[in-house]
């Protein structure tokens, strides 16, 4: 090794140095070449079943597939409720944990939060899940007198608390970064710790709030195993607040508990695939907006800068 | 150094893979080879019955494999199995196509397979026609009131679409065994992924109802007496019940032989009988048989 170094060191460097830029290039690449392909691949399984199985058969109400009712809305729509409750609630709670561990608790305060709140992120999904089904379902039941406590409500908690340690973290980094210019600018003005806070930080953080919002809320929509074993999994369409406490089914409990047993190439399984597709649009539009929001915001806080 | 150890690791992997059913070995010592093959609902059972036999009886070798009871039954037709294990009885064009085949096939039970109705201990309902569980199932009785239970809702349970008691209880309780009965569950149905999903609903709601193989009802949760219909005699779920035929959500599950089976094969029907091996259909879920040689 050494030997050919110093014979030609310079072809050996640059041939060395040509190696890792492809290799970074190519592993640049390959993330979205995945991404295009995972898409093609749901293309090329899913779209049969807008074939096979008539739009309106699609867009019905009721799932049923071993009887050949494929009606998407109430998946759709328990994916959703799930989705924006996990996402209503653990915006709030995640802010708050972020602002008290980056502005307000002292360092040793903050050096035993931030440990744990990562450890919560390393829970695995079917131990919270095993926590919901037998611990959590069984209170909720009892505390809102609701016939069943595997509900669409108990699958928000615990998707929020799944999706807290993104949210904290990710907005705890963004917070951090605000420039101790902009906070002593503040107090300088006479303002107090509050004001600060939420006139100055969290403004200038905001895109990179957002930004968190998106990853909890990816991590909420993904999410398969918690969700199917505390929400029941009951097909039901939801039409009214009510339904927030009544069990729902998520697209993504569909494929988990269906794929494993469905006939290769029937509708079944193109229609598991076209619900993947659905999940991957839905995916893929939260990210674009939460995209452009950024980019927007960056741009804006660019020019004040200037 | 290193790579040694993982050869030697590999080489246990390949060593463990190889030992279980291996259809032909070199060393000669085996002197029969009982190819069993069929329904998915008996798989589980067989390879455990397989297993074991092959411990007690080393040059006994037993191979097997799912695919269905309609697999199972076209290969004993083509003969290319010893054994057709079937969850259903073998039907007439079936055992019409064996006789051209040249041979008639014989039915063995070997268990039974039975669905108990299970609900929290607290409950006051302590029993349910056939037609008021299909109501119960298909959304009609929404209140346990209307079955003489306490003014609660009903918290319907089942487990998944791909399970086969799914599909058995869809058929035989919610639709009555009727062909041209379209009945489906409640879209209000919880779909629960596991027996142990529906094991825990059941034992901490009173509102619950759930259905399992009866090899999975634990003491602490009740099980429902079911009659046929109104008027006629209720029957709880257990081991005697069924083996009388008096329980209603209950099925026999067969194995097909191509003529009265001989040698090796007589054998193993033999020893799947005896209370050792019925033993094993217990902890597996399943009903034991408890005469031996019964027929319905």
């Amino acid at each position: 090794m050494t030997d050919e170094h110093e014979g030609q060191p310079k072809r050996s460097l640059s041939w060395v140095e040509f190696l890792i830029e492809r290799a970074i290039q190519v592993s640049g690449i390959s993330a979205i070449i995945l991404v295009v392909l995972i898409f093609l691949f749901l293309i090329k399984e899913g779209t049969p079943a807008f074939m096979e199985v008539p739009l309106s058969g699609l867009f019905a109400t009721r799932w049923y597939p071993i009887e050949g009712y494929y009606g998407l809305l109430p998946l759709i729509m328990g994916s959703l409720i799930v989705t924006i409750g996990a996402a209503v609630v653990s915006l709030p709670l995640g802010l708050a944990t972020a602002i008290f561990i980056a502005e307000i608790a002292p360092d040793w305060v903050r050096n035993i939060l931030k440990p744990f709140v990562e450890v919560l992120a390393g829970i695995p999904s079917v131990v919270i899940g095993f926590i919901g089904m037998l611990v959590f379902a069984p209170l909720i039941r009892v505390a809102l007198d609701i016939p069943t406590g595997l509900t669409a409500f108990t699958g928000v908690l615990l998707l929020a608390w799944m999706a807290l340690p993104t949210v904290v973290s990710v907005a705890e980094d963004v917070l951090d970064a605000v420039p101790k210019t902009y906070r002593d600018a503040g107090l300088a003005l006479g303002m107090t710790r509050w004001q600060v806070i939420w006139r100055i930080v969290l403004p200038a953080g905001r895109s990179g709030v957002l930004m968190a919002l998106m990853l909890g809320v990816g991590r909420a929509i993904g999410e398969t195993m918690t969700v199917m074993m505390v929400t029941g999994n009951a097909a039901r369409m939801p039409v009214g607040l009510r339904d927030f406490f009544m069990p729902v089914r998520t697209m993504t409990a569909t494929i988990a508990a269906e794929m494993g047993e469905v006939a290769h190439g029937s509708p079944h399984y193109h229609v598991l695939f076209a619900v993947g597709l659905t999940l991957f649009v839905i995916t893929f539009a939260v990210n674009i907006a939460a995209a452009s929001v950024v980019f927007r915001q960056v741009k804006r806080a660019e020019r004040m800068l200037a | 150094m290193t790579i040694r150890v993982l050869a030697l690791l590999l080489l246990g992997v390949a060593l463990a893979g190889c030992r279980p059913q291996t259809v032909q070995t070199t060393t000669g010592g085996v002197s029969a080879t009982i190819q069993n093959k069929g329904s998915d609902t008996i798989v589980n059972l067989a390879l455990a019955w397989a297993e074991r036999y092959q411990t007690l009886e080393p040059d006994v070798r037993i191979a097997v494999t799912g695919g269905g009871s309609g697999t199972g039954i076209a290969a004993l037709i083509n003969g290319t199995v010893d054994l057709a294990n079937a969850s259903r009885r073998i039907k007439d064009e079936e055992i019409a196509a064996a006789r051209a085949n040249g041979f008639e096939p014989v039915e063995h039970i070997v268990a039974r397979d039975a669905i108990a109705i299970v609900i929290h201990p607290d409950n006051p309902v302590d029993k349910l026609t056939l037609q008021q569980i299909s109501d119960i199932y298909s959304g009609k009785i929404t209140n346990w009131r209307e079955v003489g239970g306490e003014d609660r809702p009903i918290v319907l349970l089942s487990r998944e679409t791909n399970s086969g008691t799914h599909v058995y209880f869809l058929e035989e309780v919610i639709r009555l065994g009727q062909k041209d009965n379209k009945t489906l569950f409640s879209p209000d149905t919880l779909l629960l992924p596991s027996s142990e999903g529906i094991g825990a609903e059941v034992r901490q709601n009173p509102n619950a109802i759930g259905y399992d193989g009866l090899g999975y009802v634990t003491p602490d949760m009740k099980t429902v007496a079911v009659s046929r219909g109104a008027g006629q005699p209720y029957y709880p779920p257990t081991v005697e019940t069924v083996n009388a035929g008096q329980y209603p959500i209950a099925r026999d599950l067969y194995i097909y032989t191509a003529g009265e089976p001989q040698g090796q094969v007589k054998a193993y029907l033999e020893w799947i009988l005896s209370p050792a091996a019925q033993e094993i259909v217990l902890e597996l879920g399943f009903v034991p048989v408890i005469t031996e040689g019964e027929r319905p």
